[in-house]
């Protein structure tokens, strides 16, 4: 355990429960582009980080090389990120699908995509980190209740309101509109979705761009939080996404925004109230994820096909 | 209105219809009845697109459909009521119903076609808000065949409407199709159930092993001693 004195400060308490919910934030918006891509598809997307991490490089292409405002280059990750995915789905994706490819055969057409994709990013701006300029966003934190307390960098207010919005507006998009509806129609029954006259492929297109605009959203994001971007950032991100995927139940949307946001508490909590937290943070996080897994083996929201996307 | 001429559709390795020919005029409800396993889903599937014919052509309203997709096989008019009734089960009964509409655009008339649904159907009404999931087997037949009414398709394929159905609702549903029939539109009907489909067709064809081996108008069909022997028991 840490310090004593800091267990019983609230002020510390705050802080971490700020910093793990930004954290979890974006956890919960990379992992829905996951989610949402299987749950439509049964097709796990190993090629998700990797478009998370050319997405960062776009943004701060956009912000950086070009010098545009801050919602300029957020819209352009996350179109980028869009027009990725849909890519993917036409070069790795839908040949496999119209040639009755096995069950495996898209997760490892995903993964050499992905190993792709990390070469090219780093020939193209090589293995040394990108950082922003401080123009972008104002480096000098907001304070909640004076300088001693709770400290909120302009990053992490960034990404809790975006993130909220992106939440929502896929919640109402999936819920309520006629996309939405098509999109559960082909993830319930592609056979069912096209008796009613619903072109599978194409709601299919619409799902990778909406996931590939998620993950652009997330690589953005992160990349400002952390202000370091480097070719392998999608690393880090693609097996904790993965995890929060199955932590929330395969597919559901519900469960990877708790799941992300669960998974960011634990880790942020982890460093700050143990020893060495920092070093053991992905042990814990991952030791919790196993204990919640042999409790409930579908996932936290996970009712076999009741709830998916 | 359907014409469906020397098909032949495979089925993995085996030949599961053969060389089969028939039609269904407009207005009128032809049955294709036959035993389990006879190729009648096999054929359904077929011409509705979702399986692909190896031989033969499908002719609806004078234009051969048969290398269509089935979503623009559906646009065309012509619907499908699957076997298993292939409701969505985590959608609600509303949502079920709006997609079944998902081919037209015309909203007002949407609204006005789901209101007509729920009057022809007050246990949908009362459920619309529920899992279609949750429904009993005699309700989700009903949303099945209330859904692809919203389509407001020219010809209905019904695949074995009657199937897993308690007696009391299998005369409901087959009052259903004929009330459907009456207001304009054209039925296929696929039963395993004879005796029912033929009393409300007009004219219908036996399958048996992937051909047509009997066909006449509905009454001599069932009145026939090869179809009677067949299918229909002693009774």
């Amino acid at each position: 355990m840490v310090d004593a004195s800091l267990l019983t400060n609230p002020v510390y308490f705050l802080q971490n429960l700020v910093d793990g919910l930004a954290r979890g934030a974006v956890y919960a918006v990379f992992a829905l582009g996951f989610t949402l891509i299987f749950g439509v598809l049964d097709i796990v997307n190993l090629a998700h980080a990797a478009t998370y991490m050319w997405c960062a490089f776009a943004g701060w292409v956009v912000m950086a090389v070009l010098n545009m405002p801050l919602v300029v280059g957020l819209l352009a990750a996350m179109l980028f990120g869009g027009l990725i995915a849909v890519i993917l789905e036409f070069i790795a994706f839908r040949p496999l699908r119209q040639e009755g490819a096995e069950r495996l055969a898209p997760m490892i057409s995903s993964i050499g995509v992905s190993i792709i994709m990390v070469s090219l990013a780093e020939a193209q701006f090589s293995s040394q980190t990108k950082k922003f300029p401080s123009e972008v966003l104002d480096p000098k934190p907001l304070y909640l209740g004076g300088t001693d307390g709770v400290r909120v960098s302009w990053a992490q207010l960034l990404i809790v309101v975006v993130s909220i919005v992106l939440m929502v507006a896929l919640g109402y998009l999936i819920r309520r509109t006629r996309t939405g509806k098509a999109i559960r129609a082909v993830a319930y029954s592609q056979r069912a979705a096209r008796l009613l006259g619903i072109n599978v492929n194409r709601v299919v297109v619409v799902t990778f761009f909406i996931g590939g605009v998620l993950a652009g959203a997330a690589g953005i994001l992160v990349g400002l939080l952390t202000n370091n971007i480097n070719p392998n950032i999608g690393a880090d991100i693609e097996l904790r996404g993965l995890a929060v995927v199955i932590l929330g139940g395969l597919g559901n949307i519900e469960g990877a925004v708790v799941g992300g946001l669960c998974l960011g508490l634990v880790e942020t909590f982890s460093i700050a109230y143990f020893d060495r937290g920092s070093d053991y943070k992905d042990a814990i996080a991952f030791l919790i994820l196993f204990l919640i897994l042999l409790i409930r083996p579908n996932g936290l929201f996970g009712r076999q096909e009741a709830n998916r996307a | 209105m359907l014409e469906v001429k020397n098909l032949s559709v495979n089925y993995g390795s085996i030949e599961a219809v053969r060389d089969i020919s028939f039609q269904v005029p407009e207005g009128k409800i032809v049955a294709l009845i036959g035993a389990n396993g006879a190729g009648k889903t096999t054929t359904l599937s077929s011409i509705s697109g979702l399986l692909r014919a190896a031989r033969g052509t499908v002719i609806f309203q004078g234009k051969e459909i048969t290398r269509w997709p089935t979503d623009q096989i559906v646009r065309a008019g012509l619907a499908q009521v699957a076997e298993g009734r292939a409701i969505l089960s985590p959608l609600t009964v509303a949502e079920n119903l709006e997609l079944g509409a998902f081919i037209r655009h015309d909203r007002a008339a949407i609204r006005q076609d789901l209101e007509k649904i729920y009057t022809e159907f007050p246990r949908l009404a009362e459920r619309r808000s529920q899992l279609a999931g949750s429904l009993s087997g005699g309700e989700q037949q009903m949303l099945a065949i209330g859904r692809a009414l919203m389509a407001q398709p020219k010809m209905l394929l019904m695949d074995e409407p009657s199937m897993g159905l308690a007696p009391i609702i299998i005369n409901q549903v087959f009052e259903i199709i004929k009330r459907i029939n009456l207001g304009g539109t054209t039925v296929l009907l696929v039963e395993q159930n004879a005796n029912k489909a033929l009393k409300i067709s007009d004219y219908a064809y036996v399958m048996e092993h992937g051909e047509i081996t009997f066909h006449g108008p509905g009454e001599v069909v069932r009145n026939s001693a090869h179809v009677v022997e067949a299918f229909l028991g002693k009774g």
